[in-house]
């Protein structure tokens, strides 16, 4: 048993994984870990996996990108599970193993994927940017946020918000990674605590305003809220504070509502508009049909 | 009056409008501009209210001044509802300053219709003309169009909105005489059909090759109709969406449970929201849309309300037990697409699986479907349902439900569960 201990990425997964696959390493033969701090009780020093063959290895391209997500997974199996599912697509020849999708090896790469993939989206819904000052020779705006991901999100999540924002400096501040726009290039810094990140914004309270206003207390629904906006991110939302008093007041809002006496219908006014209105409403329509 | 009170005031009014896509634009973003904005990918919901809908777009009117009498509506005249009127300014600023922060994917802009529908759609643009134009403005836009607006100015918000919707409101024009008496359904789906019309025109010039590539127009449109307001069965509803999609080809229609407002008509006594039937409402759409079902496979003129009970896919199952079982190894798409439980996705996975494997339930547990709904209906390698199961009237009881949460019990009204919300929207049932 080997134990191949590489840096935590996709690149440092796929270098290894080529020269290994190019030596027929079945998967079996190999422990891997991206922590070099602790070595398997069981594993031997591994030799340096020697250069490379030229021999081509050819993988279905949806591998590629599926492999990529699923090394964004904070699961410390999942270089093993890659370089199962690569022998078993090459030298395994199981070429077609990507479409059963009921195969457990499969299924658990589409489950990692689907969790990376629900996190980065979370990260698109969730960031919340705060003005932090004006660039006084470009006249840049500068933003900060901070957000905290489940897995190693930050490299896939952030080209959407370089498209997005182009037009104003951004960082992004994880625990572990940060990411930064300033109109030229994106880069990454090393992760930081939450206290290098401003709290609050000028335009929260005017965002919290719209959030009370356009939730409808006579319709609530928390389950659906919940499931999609966990617990696990309110206390990076400005609005999030807001939610157990709209909850509570709902009751007593409806209620209002329901003794609110009827307002009786007004006549309508002398307009132009609605006079014309009222003229094409009596006109028969000969095509239409009553359904 | 402040813009705090304002933003107050024109949100509130704006909320009984369902609609919160973002999704389906065409793809275009701020690189290379000093502006920001992008579209293009699936929407992004960047917040939720308890009420369960998500915040994607910056929903306000313009005004909620209004000279129409629609009785259902907060806004209409007969309202004491405290007037307010944004500045185009004002509404520019507000999308601007909410998407710099991610609070939203953009703006969704409708308004009361004051002096004439001609003179509010002027407005309305002027705002949309205002982002893209000076501010280089690239996120989502959603305006929403009155019919009886010139021809001309609903091309133009088409020009500067990613979608424009005209609300049905009801599906009848007897419902709209009564509670919505300045409304006219032909007119809107006139109106419908001429949107339509852009919308086909502009795609067939992106494919003429080595055309210069056309004015940019809305990818799409989108209508509401309310529920419960009028007593319009859901056969009824049902086959006016359907129309809407095949005749005018609408992205969505949202549906909206009628639900309490603060400033109740005469004409339109409050009730509590038929939170439920909205709910198999959205999942009878998505049959109508995804899974080739018709509409009077769904509600038909003998049968013409869903079962609130039961998800109407089911539903069609229980009534239809001599298509059952339906082999999971063999069968064809369509038939699978029939089977209570299994999505659309799941079929796929399962079409495509199966040209190399016998598929067990095991691999079916694998998958995470819903076993015991899917059980009594399919054949496996493994397994096949007892004849007696399907045939037994016991099937659909056990299907139901406990009864308590079929009361309709206005302070706590019932709760859709987690899987009741996700089926909603991805359409899995």
């Amino acid at each position: 048993m080997r134990t191949i201990i590489i840096p935590p990425d996709f690149d440092a997964w796929r270098t290894t994984a080529r020269q290994l696959l190019a030596q027929s390493t079945h998967p079996d033969e190999l422990l891997w870990s991206d922590n070099p701090t602790e070595p398997s009780l069981f594993s031997e020093p591994s030799p340096p996996p020697q250069a490379s063959t030229t021999t081509p290895i050819t993988v279905p391209p949806a591998f590629v990108d599926l492999a990529r997500s699923a090394a964004a997974h904070t699961s410390e199996k999942r270089w093993a599970l890659l370089y199962r599912l690569l022998w078993r697509l090459t030298l395994g020849g199981e070429r077609h193993l990507l479409a059963i999708a009921t195969d457990p090896d499969v299924r658990q790469l589409q489950d990692w994927c689907k969790a990376v993939s629900r996190d980065i989206h979370k990260m698109h819904a969730f960031v919340r940017f705060r003005l932090v000052a004006v660039d006084t020779t470009t006249r840049r705006e500068q933003f900060v946020a901070w957000f905290e991901p489940d897995h190693r999100i930050v490299r896939l999540a952030t080209p959407f918000f370089e498209k997005r924002f182009a037009g104003m400096d951004w960082s992004i501040l994880t625990p572990y990674e940060c990411a930064h726009w300033d109109g030229q290039k994106r880069y990454f810094t090393p992760g930081v605590p939450r206290s290098s990140a401003p709290d609050e914004d000028a335009l929260d309270d005017l965002w919290r305003t719209y959030y009370r206003n356009i939730f409808n207390p006579a319709r609530v629904k928390i389950s659906a809220m919940q499931s999609e906006m966990p617990k696990k991110y309110w206390k990076n939302l400005p609005e999030a504070p807001l939610i157990a008093d709209l909850i509570a007041e709902s009751s007593t809002r409806v209620h209002d509502m329901l003794t609110t006496p009827e307002r009786p219908a007004k006549p309508a006014p002398n307009n132009a508009y609605l006079e014309s209105l009222r003229q094409m409403n009596e006109q028969p329509n000969p095509d239409h049909k009553t359904s | 009056m402040d813009l705090t009170r304002k933003l107050e005031i024109l949100a509130d009014a704006a909320k009984y409008d369902a609609s919160c896509a973002s999704s389906g634009a065409a793809r275009k973003d701020s690189r290379g501009s000093q502006g920001v904005g992008s579209t293009g990918g699936s929407g992004i919901c960047h917040s939720y209210t308890p009420d369960g809908r998500c915040v994607s777009l910056l929903k306000v009117l313009m005004t909620n001044a209004c000279l129409y009498d629609c009785h259902y509506c907060i806004n209409r005249r007969s309202s004491n509802v405290t007037r307010a009127r944004f500045t185009p300014d004002e509404i520019v600023q507000l999308t601007l300053d909410f998407y710099k922060r991610n609070y939203i994917e953009g703006l969704f802009l409708s308004s009361g219709i004051i002096r004439s529908a001609d003179h509010t759609m002027e407005l309305v643009i002027d705002v949309a003309r205002k982002l893209r134009e000076q501010h280089h403005f690239r996120g989502y836009i959603h305006l929403k169009t009155i019919p009886e607006a010139s021809q001309s100015l609903i091309a133009l918000a088409g020009q500067y909105a990613d979608r424009i919707s005209i609300n049905i409101e009801l599906p009848t024009q007897q419902g709209l005489n009564t509670l919505a008496p300045e409304k006219n359904l032909l007119r809107t789906e006139q109106a419908m059909g001429h949107i339509r019309g852009k919308i086909d025109e502009r795609h067939a010039e992106k494919r003429k090759p080595g055309a210069p590539k056309p004015p940019p127009f809305a990818t799409g449109q989108s209508t509401q109709m309310l529920v419960g307001a009028d007593p319009s069965t859901d056969a009824t509803i049902l086959g006016c969406a359907d129309k809407l999609y095949s005749e005018h080809h609408l992205k969505r229609v949202y549906y909206s449970a009628f639900s309490p407002i603060p400033e109740p008509s005469s004409i339109l006594p409050l009730q509590a929201p038929p939170l439920i039937r909205e709910h198999r409402l959205y999942q009878a759409d998505w049959l109508l849309r995804f899974y080739d079902f018709k509409v009077d496979e769904i509600a038909s003129p003998s049968s013409p309300n869903l079962d609130l009970s039961l998800d109407p896919k089911l539903s069609w199952a229980l009534r239809n037990r001599q298509t059952f079982p339906v082999d999971i190894n063999k069968s064809p798409r369509e038939l699978l697409l029939r089977v209570p439980g299994l999505g659309i996705r799941n079929v796929q996975r399962i079409l495509s699986a199966r040209r190399y494997t016998r598929l067990r339930l095991a691999d079916l547990i694998r998958l995470k479907l819903q076993m015991k709904k899917l059980l009594p209906f399919i054949v496996t390698a493994d397994h096949h349902p007892a004849r007696l199961g399907l045939d037994s009237d016991s099937l659909r009881a056990r299907f139901l439900p406990p009864p308590e949460q079929l009361e309709l019990n206005f302070d706590a009204p019932p709760q859709p569960t987690a899987i009741d919300f996700i089926s909603a929207r991805s359409g899995e049932l």
